[in-house]
């Protein structure tokens, strides 16, 4: 199944990172992922967390613009060329990859990756149909 | 409904003997009772008894700010300090602050304008205004407050600020008129939203808005967020404040109350007349006031006027959205900007205008720089930077093509840019002067 990932607007200033990440904690959200791309000036923080609606909710009261995205998070096998089996699926089926990373914690002995497809629904499908072991909401929660 | 029908629809040439006489009446006065006026009018070489005709105010001297900064506090009142009935003060960021004062008289003609402007946006007498403008020193609140009064509003004088608070006055008494600056009523919508209330099922039908410069599609945003009729008003604190121009309902221009404020439009560098149809400096003078009439005041307001009789009757001259200000204009790299032109450019990306700012430097030795500082909300956020990146690019893009220079646009989170209460802070000049 898809999951929602949370996006947050930070400008480059001093402890914004911080303040997201205190906000989330206070409200008794796990970041389960994080990853941040930057630009010049600002950057936005993308992540996965055990209750994105509450989330939302809280950083919204606080001002920070985010936004709620569909990914999809598998199992990639912890081993060399785990993370490449999975790409050459994508590959071959011609699947847009807008970015990728990887999460904090391990699923037993396998490695968990964030993929932020073109389209999520496409991309799930082909990960499924190809025996891709895909997180669902409650995976995400038990970790 | 019209207020005045005798002066707002009058012909034409019956008007311009009004405007003749009041001219005549009020050179004098001004000669007689202010000695600036006196000197000013010497100094030109005007004699008032040869002044006959509204024609032959081209004769007379110009009236700019720094003649009421630079006689502060009441050196260029005609009438005594223990004959005037109020006196208000605008703060200057630069010097003295502007002083102005009414008599009584003053008073009912601020009443009988601001009146013939709330009808002509489209109020009828039994109506609630909300009126959301400061209350106080600042004209606005005051000016729209007599104006009710004289017309049979019942007013809700809310003041400005305390946002929630105003949206449950909004929602509990069902005001059908808001009078506030435009930006506020952005901002309101905002909190509305914040707080779960649809703007859309709001009770206000009629804004008069005002107090600030704003353009076509921030009123067609109002319109849309707030399901309500936006319209334009037109004043300043020297000439009497908010009631010298309004919009009627046709939405076709500012009708100027001429018989009392006779407009011109010159050539800000020339001080000479612009062609019919051209845009230039308005400037005005106030044919009846007593406590400081003022002869050929140069507003800085950049605006295009027709003299056509609109739809509505009315045979006023009307006056187009101002269109910047001939202070406000910041000039980068030798080009002519003017915040107006980037909220265009704005709003023609996402279809809103977001909040922004125009931020000019200059580092030694270099180049002024123009930075638009925008604050990202929903529409704009994306997770994908190279979206972000997208848009700032595209403003850039915009703006080099629409004005001609180049601008850094730099993303800024929500609530960052200093929003007023009043008026938007749209400029910064960080260039030493």
């Amino acid at each position: 199944m898809k999951l929602n990932q949370i996006s947050v607007f930070l400008e480059d200033k001093k402890g914004r990172l911080f303040e997201v990440c205190s906000v989330l904690g206070e409200g008794g959200i796990n970041i389960r992922a994080l990853t941040i791309a930057e630009s010049r000036g600002y950057g936005v923080a993308r992540m996965v967390v055990d209750k994105p609606d509450a989330a939302m909710d809280v950083l919204k009261g606080k001002g920070f613009v985010a936004e709620k995205t569909e990914i999809v998070a598998v199992q990639v096998a912890d081993r060399p060329g785990g993370l490449a089996s999975i790409l050459k699926i994508l590959y071959e089926k011609d699947v847009n990859v807008e970015y990728m990373y990887g999460f904090v914690e391990k699923f037993s002995d396998k490695a968990l990756m964030v993929f932020r497809f073109e389209n999520p629904d496409e991309g799930l499908a082909v990960l499924s149909e190809n025996g891709v072991k895909v997180l669902g909401t409650k995976d995400i929660v038990n970790l | 409904m019209i207020w005045n029908e005798k002066m707002e629809c009058s012909p034409v040439e019956e008007l311009k003997n009004v405007q003749s006489d009041r001219l005549r009446s009020i050179v004098e006065y001004v000669y007689r009772k202010c000695p600036v006026y006196t000197r000013k009018l010497d100094e030109a070489g005007v004699s008032p008894g040869s002044i006959r005709s509204i024609d032959q105010i081209k004769q007379l001297p110009f009236t700019v700010k720094d003649d009421l900064r630079d006689n502060y506090p009441f050196g260029l009142f005609s009438r005594g300090e223990r004959e005037l009935a109020e006196i208000h003060v605008s703060s200057g960021t630069t010097g003295n602050p502007t002083v102005v004062g009414y008599t009584k008289d003053d008073l009912k003609l601020w009443g009988e304008v601001m009146a013939r402007a709330l009808c002509c946006a489209g109020a009828v007498p039994g109506d609630k205004i909300q009126v959301a403008y400061g209350y106080g020193l600042f004209t606005g609140g005051l000016g729209c407050h007599y104006g009710a009064l004289e017309m049979g509003l019942t007013i809700i004088p809310a003041s400005s600020g305390q946002t929630k608070r105003q949206l449950k006055i909004m929602t509990d008494f069902k005001p059908r008129v808001l009078a506030c600056t435009p930006s506020y009523c952005l901002y309101m919508a905002e909190e509305a939203q914040e707080i779960g209330l649809d703007p859309r099922s709001s009770s206000w039908e009629i804004g008069v808005f005002g107090a600030e410069p704003w353009s076509e599609p921030m009123r067609a945003e109002i319109e849309q967020t707030w399901n309500m009729l936006a319209t334009d008003i037109y004043g300043l604190s020297e000439i009497i404040g908010p009631g010298v121009a309004q919009e009627c309902t046709h939405k076709a221009g500012l009708h100027i109350f001429s018989d009392v404020f006779y407009p011109e439009i010159i050539d800000p560098k020339t001080g000479k007349e612009v062609g019919p149809g051209e845009k230039g400096e308005l400037v005005i003078t106030t044919l009846t006031k007593q406590a400081i009439p003022l002869l050929r005041y140069r507003t800085r307001d950049i605006v295009g006027v027709t003299y056509e009789t609109c739809r509505c009757g009315r045979t006023s001259p009307r006056i187009t959205k101002i269109q910047g200000r001939t202070d406000d204009m910041i000039i980068v790299r030798g080009i002519n900007v003017f915040p107006s032109q980037i909220e265009h450019v704005l709003i023609g990306i996402e279809g809103t205008l977001p909040h922004y700012q125009l931020v000019v430097d200059r580092k030694s030795g270099e180049l002024d720089e123009l930075e638009v500082v925008v604050e990202v909300d929903p529409t704009i956020f994306s997770d994908e930077i190279r979206k972000l990146e997208g848009f700032q690019q595209k403003i850039r893009k915009e703006i080099e093509s629409v004005l001609g220079v180049a601008a850094r646009v730099r993303l800024v989170e929500p609530k960052t840019i200093e929003r007023s209460m009043g008026k938007a802070v749209r400029v910064v000049d960080k260039r030493a002067k």
